[in-house]
């Protein structure tokens, strides 16, 4: 089957898609998208973790036919789109030291950008269950817990300084 | 030279301070922004056009004769390309990293629950998973070999492999053993010396590495009849060492360069895809690719070696050690893998870092018809932590001492001897460690009037308002060793190449340094500016065209790779000044380069290096070798078997839901001696991401095996902690120079994950009083309804 929708505000199309085929093997696969990670395939691990119509899902858990017509945003979809700068969180995971190996990184970007869309201000306890579907093996957590704490207060400030 | 020269020591300082990115600063990762963009090219992200897929057919059975493959339906399966079982193997039919017991392809029998017994290439992954169930097995099912009883009985129970069916193989079902006898042994007469002997029977389960990133590859095959093998490993050379021989090439026509890894553990030290990938290529003359799901991952790597240990200690009234002893008993499943060194850790790293005048061990692996085990991090160490820490609980608490005073006691420092009667020549600040993470103050006392019930144990599940739950709080510490031990001549290869581009002085770093998320990477960079005095430093991907760099294991990368990227650039560095020496006669012997300039402490600056370097390029590669160690004798343990060791305290605090079971690790405090700190920022993300596998192993991590087959091969039902199993883990960095070691450095990655669950199960058992001899340590075991 074909299968179009908007990838990060760009319309994509696939053909020949197979009925079984998740969003995340046509992103990975098929429209050169391969930034959502596929750890688990089970909806565990939030490596693949992507916007659908602005509401986080893990792709691996959509069917390709389910994205029909409606909007994804990937990791690929956080910089900016003009002048390819980091998006605030992108820049504050690097600089609080909390990516390592990176797998998760992608999936935990997302997840934490919907957070602060959400709460600019969310409290330790907020953002772990915020990102408590997304798995991370070699950090420990803590750094990401900086980061959205350093992401956060960027925000504010951001805010704070527009208004 | 009056033209170039700057004059005074804060002119100096300044060039200096432009280098903030050597070592001891906190660089961000030169990976960093590919890897938050998406576009960092994980292993399993590689593509071509013309690429087929390459899947496995795997056994069902632990233990069993293959009486017939037939492949005739899945050769048949439109859009496969081929079907390849054992006869189809060009070249040698068995690999392995230290005995070659493994086929790359079951022959006549499997050993194991998910044994890959043939390989399929298609066109799309489900054509692969439709084609791989058209393989029609017979098999003869046979009773499979699992318990240490049955394994140590093969007259009964039978064996695993037959007896000499490999060349350098145990006897019986045993792997490998190791035995260890220290001062007088473990006799009666020494037993009493001692006022109080306390004994304890433990248990480890089986941990995964658990990498989130899973195994994947692809191979392309090239026009000289050899293959060129993008794929995540931990070391390319070995990896190598072990395909050619099986693909019928020679090295030489094996080309491997790394692929993007998502994390590493241990559990990519032995191969995976790699040869299947291979031959599949090699047959159908295409590109294939093979990324195994999170199932195929759990039975296509080894993992950590559950282990049963029997443990007694003996000390005076006063808390004083008299003597250990303890038998160690790994299961190292079907294939040898690494476990011959594990023994050797276990044996020698077994009673911990105590002072022990009178010791004995008996560390062995079996053979069994379990899933194959490994290198995880920690690496043997791991599991004898949990034996002899538990035990320094339960002396404490015979002794009526503090189990932190009565660690401190008996903890070993440097020039004391461990049981392998090895001197300890470098600092060794056990009691210190120890004493750091007590003073540490502890978190808040549960309010139960402000309680958000989100941080209760249970968390979401809203399961208590706070009754029920009691707190408790554990000590440990632990030891490991850094490097390749026994008698290895562990080297590590760098290239350091130095030129002018677009006006710069620039250095390029060449290494098969395995980056797999560790940030060596960047490390590497740190030194390079370091030596060289330069800003630009770009990293060469990493591939079997340049020296081998050992493993990203046993803590080593930094101290190994790391030392030859040092040795590398100080040659670049002397080669430069030579130069500088010939053309412009300088005398000096305090040249250094400093911020892109050749630099006298006593006349300033001489030259720009890009003047002096002009058109030309430096280009050198060194190996750096660490001392030798020796094997341990086989019978008494006795050897200088290891390079360096490496010492981790920790604090746990935690809350138990004494009802139901349920644990909340509240802070997981930790001390540790790195040496030198590098790059701090990394150094103290690898020492969290340490303690938190280990908190795994404490409270959630095991595969489950029953009667050989693994039940719970999933994310869904293999569990690794989340960010809400995970507390804050307060970090304390010590910087005790190592005088051995490249800039003092300690090896730090695995020493947390060795030290940090007895310090959590200490916990939990002072919470409720229960005596827990098994990790990792569930729900029933604190209910009572197992």
């Amino acid at each position: 089957m074909r299968v179009t929708f908007t990838a990060n505000g760009k319309p994509v199309e696939a053909d020949d898609v197979w009925e079984g085929e998740s969003l995340l093997y046509v992103l990975r696969e098929r429209v050169g998208l391969p930034g959502s990670k596929n750890a688990c395939e089970q909806g565990e691990c939030g490596s693949c973790t992507v916007y659908l119509d602005g509401v986080p899902v893990c792709s691996c858990l959509v069917a390709a036919g389910q994205v029909q017509d409606r909007e994804v945003r990937t990791v690929e979809g956080l910089a900016d789109d003009e002048s390819g700068e980091l998006g605030l969180v992108q820049q504050a995971f690097i600089d609080a030291g909390a990516v390592q190996c990176g797998f998760c990184t992608p999936g935990l970007l997302v997840q934490t950008d919907a957070l602060l869309e959400q709460d600019a201000q969310p409290s330790d306890t907020d953002i772990r269950e915020a990102l408590s579907g997304n798995l991370c093996r070699c950090t420990g957590y803590e750094k990401i817990m900086d980061a959205v704490r350093l992401a956060s207060a960027r925000k504010c400030q951001k805010v704070g300084h527009s208004e | 030279m009056s033209a170039r020269t700057i004059q005074g020591q804060k002119n100096l300082q300044d060039i200096n301070q432009a280098s903030k990115d050597g070592i001891g600063g906190s660089p961000l990762r030169p990976d960093g922004t590919l890897k938050v963009k998406g576009e960092f090219a994980y292993s399993s992200d590689l593509w071509h056009e013309d690429m087929l897929w390459g899947m496995a057919l795997r056994s069902p059975h632990p233990r069993a004769n293959i009486l017939s493959v037939d492949i005739s339906e899945a050769v048949k399966t439109p859009g496969v390309y081929a079907v390849l079982t054992h006869d189809d193997i060009p070249g040698s039919k068995f690999y392995g990293l230290e005995i070659q017991d493994q086929p790359a392809l079951a022959k006549d029998k499997v050993r194991y629950h998910g044994e890959a017994i043939a390989i399929v290439a298609a066109d799309h992954p489900e054509t692969a998973r439709r084609a791989v169930k058209k393989i029609k097995v017979e098999y003869e099912v046979l009773t499979p070999i699992v318990t240490e009883e049955q394994c140590l009985d093969p007259e009964t129970y039978g064996y695993v492999h037959e007896p000499h069916e490999y060349k350098s193989h145990g006897y019986g079902n045993i792997c490998h053993e190791q035995r260890l006898v220290h001062g007088g042994g473990v006799t009666d007469e020494i037993r009493a010396l001692a006022d109080v002997i306390v004994k304890g029977t433990y248990e480890v389960g089986m941990q995964d590495q658990a990498f989130l990133g899973p195994e994947s590859g692809m191979a392309v095959p090239a026009e000289d009849g050899g293959i060129d093998l993008y794929v995540a490993t931990q070391w390319l050379h070995v990896d190598r060492q072990q395909i050619a021989p099986v693909l019928g090439l020679p090295e030489e026509k094996v080309r491997l360069t790394l692929a993007g890894v998502g994390g590493a553990f241990g559990g990519r030290e032995d191969l995976s895809m790699q040869i299947h990938a291979c031959l599949l290529a090699q047959r159908t003359g295409k590109p294939v690719k093979i990324v195994y799901a999170r199932d195929e991952s759990f039975f296509g790597h080894v993992h950590r070696h559950p282990a049963k240990m029997y443990y007694e200690h003996g000390a005076t009234r006063d808390g004083k050690l008299v003597y250990a002893d303890a038998r160690i008993v790994l299961d190292g499943g079907a294939y040898a893998s690494a476990s011959p060194a594990v023994v050797g850790n276990a044996a020698s790293l077994g009673h911990g870092p105590y002072v022990i005048p009178n010791a004995r061990m008996h560390a062995i692996a079996l053979y069994s018809n379990n899933p194959s085990c490994g290198a995880m991090r920690g690496f043997g160490a791991v599991q004898a932590c949990f034996g002899y820490e538990t035990q320094m609980d339960k002396l404490a608490a015979e002794l009526g001492m503090d189990p932190v005073e009565l660690r401190q006691l008996n903890a070993m420092a440097e020039g004391d001897s461990m049981p392998t009667g090895q001197v300890i020549d470098s600092p060794a600040p056990v009691a210190e460690l120890l004493q750091r993470v007590k003073d540490m103050p502890l978190p808040p006392p549960l309010d139960l009037d402000n309680l958000d019930v989100r941080t209760l144990p249970g968390a979401l599940s809203n399961t208590s308002h706070g009754e029920g739950i009691v707190r408790g709080i554990g000590y440990s510490v632990g030891i490991k060793n850094v490097g390749f031990s026994e008698g290895f001549d562990d080297y590590s290869t760098a290239r350091v190449r130095l030129e002018v581009i677009g006006g710069e002085p620039v250095a390029m770093v060449h290494t098969a340094m395995a980056e797999v998320g560790q940030g060596g990477i960047t490390v590497h960079a740190q030194i390079a500016r370091t030596e060289l005095g330069v800003e630009q430093v770009t990293i060469h991907p990493a591939n079997t065209e340049v020296g081998s760099a050992g493993s990203t294991s046993a803590s080593r990368q930094t101290y190994m790779t790391g030392g030859a990227v040092k040795l590398a650039a100080e040659a670049v560095k002397q080669a430069l000044i030579t130069k500088g020496r010939q053309r412009y006669g300088w005398t000096q012997n305090d040249i250094d380069l400093v911020g892109g300039k050749v630099v006298s402490e006593s006349a300033g600056v001489l030259v720009s290096m890009v003047d002096l370097l002009g058109d030309e390029a430096i280009d050198l590669t060194r190996e750096h070798h660490h001392r030798p160690t020796v094997p341990f004798d086989k019978e008494t343990g006795q050897g200088f078997g290891h390079v360096q060791y490496t010492f981790c305290a920790n604090r746990a605090v935690v809350d138990v839901d004494v009802e139901l079971g349920l644990v909340k690790v509240v802070e997981l405090t930790a001390a540790q001696d790195v040496g030198k700190a590098l790059n701090p920022l990394s150094v103290v993300g690898q020492i969290q991401g340490g303690c938190t596998q280990a908190l795994g192993l404490a409270v959630m991590e095991e595969i489950i095996v029953k009667d050989g087959k693994v039940r719970n091969a999933s994310f869904t039902d293999y569990l690794i902690p989340t960010i809400l199993d995970t507390p804050p883990i307060p970090v304390d960095v010590l910087e005790l120079p190592d005088p051995n070691a490249p800039y003092g450095l300690r090896g730090v990655g695995e020493a947390p994950t060795v030290s940090a669950t007895p310090s959590i199960v200490a916990a939990i058992r002072q919470a409720t009083g229960i005596a827990l001899n098994r990790i990792p340590v569930r729900p029933e075991h604190l209910t009572g309804t197992l």
